[in-house]
């Protein structure tokens, strides 16, 4: 499904002459419906645009979130057992990996979409359009995802490792059964939070030509005026953090007892 | 009784009594140190403890906070490893063990903690069901066991309830049918009913004794309470400052302490001890008149308490005794008392009333003399 819409994606994006840092070589000519033709006339006139833009920002959320999630996830694990007093305490990855962290959390994202572009060459083999901006968004979510797994997994009562580890279990059981089973509240809360910061990190990702909502408003609502636009978009980011916020405050409700 | 029932192991057709005396928990020369961070030295939680805990025992372990008798309870199962020393479980040299082995080891032993530590995410069934993942069983068998489990510790009509909505108690009994899930020989409790009321500690501790009787299970208790040693316990480890201060019986700790912290600890389940406030207050009932004496009589032998040895002294020496109040509380199926009494005679009479009932073994603790010395 993710990797059918990132095809298609930079198909599209491809398709519509988009060549990044935001120059439109050829307009794009698909109109909106024909009820907001008065009310929006730019969003009117930019349909395919806008279009394009919402499947762009979804493409960069799915594809550097899913990545961010399982990466945040792992890393999140081995730092919250890995620590000193934790169930398979390893000072030295403890160490390394919290430094790392520590690293590129401090980092600006502006300034590390640029820096990864050489890696992101390497691994995608571009640094432009959604396929370039993934790596970027990988390490500017991971890191800050890791801290929020590490918060919700230190929610766990030692208590419930203990009573775990008298039962037999081993280091894995309780890493499964325990840590991540019983927090699953907590850690979809994290998810929540995660995501829509990721949101907002597409909307610099347009830097890179990426695309998405957030580049759609500053190309066309802010410099060239066209307030409508602006106003769309937002109305859309709105939407977009409401289902993700009530989405993620159900599992969470539904997983807590 | 309905027994059969109940019976998970099929040990409980060889009663403990059976089978008591042979060594199944030996901790020798144990020491667990802790590094205190930022600093080179190192505490000693437990230093130097030396246990056996026979089959069949509920072992009490009993000690003040910070005497370590959590940190000694975790060396059982090793989920805190001594710094030194040996445990050896039904003649195993547990340290000795592989990762592997040990937890297969700790299968067989159960343990409970004074929060319960269930998961709140399952409900009692589930939590029941926990330790049983990987045992080989069926679904269906699991749900069996389960349900005799919570059945036992008559909990069973509230299987599909989640923790949150238990009261202490209910959630203690839970844990219970949690450890015992795969059918240890050794049930460690760690404060188990510390944070209960109590009302619900005695019933836990009934539960606990009957799981003993029924099941045949060596029982460690660890507590601060000298309530819960006196209502369960047959055996007793009284702990201070990382150190076993004192050791044995029950019964012989509680009718001759040794050492000033169980003399504290006895103390603390006992009335005759006001008698020491109230001669601090000088309270009007302990207020004596010339020629008297306030004494404990402290009954030392199991017998004693059913020799009228107040009314002979009475009578043969022409004294008066007067009860101010007494304690008398069965230990381990045993009677043992003490009375608090105000001595009142001619002469010599009172010392040698007092002389009369030490031969037969009374102590007389004497707390305040008005006599006339000689």
């Amino acid at each position: 499904m993710q990797g059918y819409l990132l095809n298609i994606g930079t198909a599209a994006g491809k398709a519509a002459g988009r060549l990044g840092h935001g120059i439109l070589l050829a307009k794009n000519t698909v109109t909106g419906p024909a009820f907001i033709e008065t009310s929006l006339p730019n969003v009117y006139s930019h349909w395919g645009d806008f279009l394009a833009a919402m499947r762009d920002t979804l493409i960069m959320v799915l594809w550097a979130g899913g990545i961010s999630f399982c990466l945040g996830l792992v890393l999140g694990v081995v730092l919250t057992v890995a620590r000193p007093g934790g169930i398979l305490e390893n000072k030295p990855l403890y160490q390394v990996l919290d430094k790392i962290v520590n690293l590129f959390r401090s980092i600006p994202f502006i300034i590390l979409l640029t820096a990864l572009m050489p890696l992101s060459r390497l691994i995608m083999g571009t640094a432009i359009y959604v396929r370039g901006a993934i790596v970027p968004l990988v390490f500017g979510c991971t890191p800050f995802f890791i801290r929020q797994v590490e918060a919700a997994l230190a929610q766990i009562d030692y208590g419930l490792i203990e009573a775990a580890l008298s039962m037999g279990c081993s280091p894995l059981d309780v890493i499964v059964r325990v840590y991540l089973k019983e927090s699953v509240g907590h850690i979809a809360r994290a998810t929540t939070i995660t995501a829509i910061s990721l949101l907002g990190l597409t909307a610099m990702a347009g830097a890179v030509g990426a695309g998405g909502l957030g580049d759609f408003a500053i190309r066309y609502g802010h410099d060239r005026n066209m307030t409508d636009i602006t106003w769309t978009t937002v109305i859309v980011l709105v939407i977009a953090v409401s289902i993700v916020q009530t989405l993620g405050g159900w599992i969470a409700k539904k997983n807590t007892h | 009784m309905t027994d059969t029932e109940y019976v998970i192991t099929g040990r409980a057709e060889s009663p403990a009594f059976l089978f008591g005396g042979k060594a199944l928990i030996e901790l020798v020369n144990i020491v667990k140190e802790f590094k205190v961070t930022g600093r080179g030295e190192a505490v000693h939680a437990v230093n130097d403890v030396s246990l056996t805990v026979e089959d069949g025992d509920i072992f009490g372990i009993i000690g003040f906070s910070g005497a370590g008798k959590s940190t000694l309870v975790r060396c059982i199962n090793l989920l805190g490893r001594p710094s030194s020393g040996q445990v050896i479980i039904d003649g195993r040299d547990m340290m000795s063990l592989s990762d592997k082995e040990l937890r297969e080891a700790r299968k067989k032993i159960g343990m409970i903690f004074q929060h319960f530590n269930l998961m709140p995410s399952r409900t009692v069934e589930e939590n029941v069901a926990f330790p049983l993942k990987g045992s080989g069983l069926s679904k269906d068998q699991i749900h069996k066991k389960v349900m005799k489990l919570l059945k036992l510790v008559e909990i069973d009509e509230k299987a599909s309830v989640y923790p949150s909505q238990l009261s202490g108690g209910q959630k203690q009994r839970v844990a219970i049918a949690r450890a015992l899930a795969n059918d240890p020989n050794i049930l460690l409790c760690d404060e188990a009913t510390s944070a209960l009321d109590p009302q619900t500690t005695q019933s836990i501790l009934q539960l606990i004794k009957k799981l003993n009787k029924e099941l045949g299970l060596t029982v460690v208790v660890i507590t601060h309470e000298m309530a819960v040693i006196k209502s369960i316990c047959n055996k007793v480890a009284v702990m201070e400052n990382g150190r076993v201060a004192e050791s044995g019986d029950v019964f012989a700790i509680f009718t001759d302490p040794k050492q000033q912290i169980t003399k504290n600890f006895i103390r603390t389940t006992s009335n005759v001890s006001k008698v020491y406030e109230f001669v601090e207050n000088d309270a009007e009932v302990v207020r004596l008149k010339e020629g008297e004496v306030l004494a404990i009589l402290h009954y030392r032998q199991p017998e004693d308490v059913s020799v009228p040895l107040i009314s002979t002294a009475s009578r043969r020496y022409e004294v008066n005794l007067n009860i101010l109040f007494a304690d008398v509380e069965i230990i381990d199926n045993k009677s043992i008392g003490d009375t608090v009494v105000i001595l009142q005679g001619e002469g010599d009479n009172v010392s040698e009333a007092i002389k009369y009932l030490e031969r037969h073994n009374l102590r007389v603790e004497v707390v305040k003399d008005a006599r006339i010395s000689a």
